[in-house]
């Protein structure tokens, strides 16, 4: 591998995690200006033009908090707990691919680029274990603070995220057996026409994953961990400055990656109805390519974006579940339904390849 | 045998299968939610932009000056007799030969303070008044304060400046509570 490769790979690295955080960032300001405009407020608006600035003036309130750690607590668990959270939801979003290939041969680069971390040929398992991962955060932050609510919180955060994992999983085996891969780009490349999208042929397998995309993120309707009117914040509520600052900050990046996750392998990822007449008219050769990888990945982040509108979207829409209701959701309702889809899957594959 | 007209029949009708689904349910809620993302705000948003206030408001007091700039108020202590809540306290002095031009009675109040914590902007200093000295503002509102002394306004404070009154000229005496009802006798809207 030639050092220009790698050069190109460590930019693009970079770039994505620098996106992935300006995101998480303004998703702070999103939520609040979506949540305002849904109540028929206006939400921040005194910090800069638009109170675009708000998201700095918080995280430099954050900073400034007096960063305390209770008398009772297990000091080392207290700061890993945040630290774990932080590290899983940032290092989700390198197997996402952001869009298609550069042609970089005027740098002296032969092989093409892919605006991508690393194409590992099992992503979408790497994104799962990941994100079962985010769970030990919450876990050991509710157990290390020595608070009943907040150990009541992580409690019903582990067995909430563990019960809707396995809903999440079968679901995706549905796609994953249609596409034989479990790389992320190979399913992304094989939804290269608007109507190849899985969206159009696992519907409710996206449903199923939706719902579990909300659970695991910890979002309304699925918030039970850290509601506030039951649990004083949940698992947090011990938490101060920006420790507190990073667990909010890790639900945003979950956002982030899984509004990625969910454009990447039920809308089609970087492909955008009418590619292939727009990749007629733009110049021949590596020019006219890069274009149109640069527009993929615009329409790639269009998509995340509409989806954290969603997610925002429909937390100002839905009440709390109640946590039996939770627990019937996903262990009576979405599992079996995951199951016969799959089994539906298996049969359509089967007859169509005879 | 119904007492009532407005009592509903409970059903307890087991839910459809649409129902079960709550997808359908979802999908009305998330149409209302979008209804009100795009619906115009009603916030005023107060120091760039004000509420306009009644005519007959009662914000805060201005001591009057003549049509020649002379003050209005010849300390009788009415007002401060009327004021429910003691908040006026005033000292009052005599005008001396060659103070013509700048009191219009021949005594006058030295000291005239209303301490606007105590106020409750009632206005019956204003219809106490037998001068017609002093008015609650119909279009300035009392400001906030940062320290006590502030909040005890003398006459420095007080006093109508003089170059507002050129331009705006005394009512005649008229109190608010007057003004509003000739307002509403002239509309015929009583």
């Amino acid at each position: 591998m030639d050092i220009y490769f790698f050069l190109a790979k460590a930019v693009i690295i970079l770039v994505i995690f620098g996106i992935t955080l300006l995101v998480a960032t303004y998703s702070t300001y999103a939520e609040r200006k979506v949540a305002a405009f849904m109540q028929d407020r206006l939400g921040p608006n005194r910090a800069g033009p638009w109170g675009l600035l708000q998201p700095i003036a918080d995280a430099g309130k954050m900073f400034f908090k007096e960063d305390f750690i209770p008398a009772n607590a297990s000091k080392w668990l207290f700061i890993a707990g945040p630290s774990l959270a932080m590290l899983t939801a940032c290092l989700t979003s390198c197997v996402i691919p952001f869009g298609g290939t550069l042609d970089l041969t005027f740098l002296g680069i032969d092989q093409p680029v892919q605006l991508q971390g690393i194409d590992v040929n099992i992503g979408i398992l790497y994104v799962f274990g990941l994100v079962s991962l985010g769970v030990y955060g919450v876990m050991i932050g509710g157990w290390a603070s020595n608070n009943k609510f907040s150990l009541l919180g992580a409690i019903r955060a582990a067995s909430q995220n563990i019960s809707y994992e396995l809903a999440m999983s079968l679901s995706i085996i549905a796609i994953i057996m249609m596409t034989g891969s479990l790389s992320i780009s190979q399913i992304v490349a094989d939804q290269d026409s608007f109507f190849k999208w899985n969206i159009w042929r696992q519907p409710v397998g996206f449903i199923i994953f939706i719902t579990c995309a909300f659970a695991e993120c910890n979002r309304t309707p699925f918030d039970l961990p850290e509601c506030e009117t039951e649990l004083i914040g949940g698992y947090h509520t011990e938490y101060s400055s920006m420790k507190l600052g990073f667990y909010l900050f890790a639900e945003y990046i979950n956002m982030f990656v899984s509004s990625a996750v969910i454009s990447a392998l039920y809308f089609g990822g970087y492909h955008f109805p009418g590619e292939s007449l727009l990749a007629g008219v733009l110049p021949e050769g590596a020019l006219g390519h890069n274009l149109l990888t640069m527009i993929g990945a615009g329409v790639f982040f269009f998509k995340i974006l509409f989806f954290i509108f969603f997610f925002m979207w429909v937390r100002w829409t839905i009440a709390r579940f109640r946590y039996d209701q939770l627990m019937n959701l996903g262990w009576k309702s979405l599992i079996p339904l995951s199951i016969a889809n799959i089994l539906v899957t298996g049969v359509v594959i089967l007859l169509l390849n005879n | 045998m119904q007492l009532t007209t407005r009592s509903k029949r409970v059903s307890n009708k087991k839910l459809s299968l649409g129902e079960r689904l709550y997808l359908p349910a979802i999908v009305g809620g998330l149409g209302i939610t979008i209804r009100h993302f795009f619906k115009k705000k009603v916030t005023i948003q107060y120091p760039e932009e004000q509420r306009s206030m009644s005519e007959v408001f009662r914000g805060l007091h201005v001591l009057k000056r003549d049509e020649v700039g002379r003050e209005r108020c010849t300390a009788c202590g009415l007002c401060a007799v009327a004021c429910p809540a003691e908040a006026i306290t005033m000292v009052a002095a005599e005008r001396q030969p060659g103070e013509e031009h700048l009191y219009r009675e021949e005594k006058y109040a030295a000291v005239y303070e209303i301490n606007m914590l105590r106020c409750i902007f009632c206005g019956l200093c204003e219809e106490a008044c037998p001068k017609s000295a002093i008015y609650l503002q119909s279009d300035k509102l009392a400001p906030a304060f940062y320290s006590r002394a502030d909040i005890i306004y003398g006459k420095d404070r007080l006093l109508q400046s003089m170059d507002s009154i050129k331009t705006t000229s005394l009512k005649s005496g008229l109190t608010n509570s007057d003004r509003y009802v000739d307002k509403v006798w002239k509309d015929g809207k009583y």
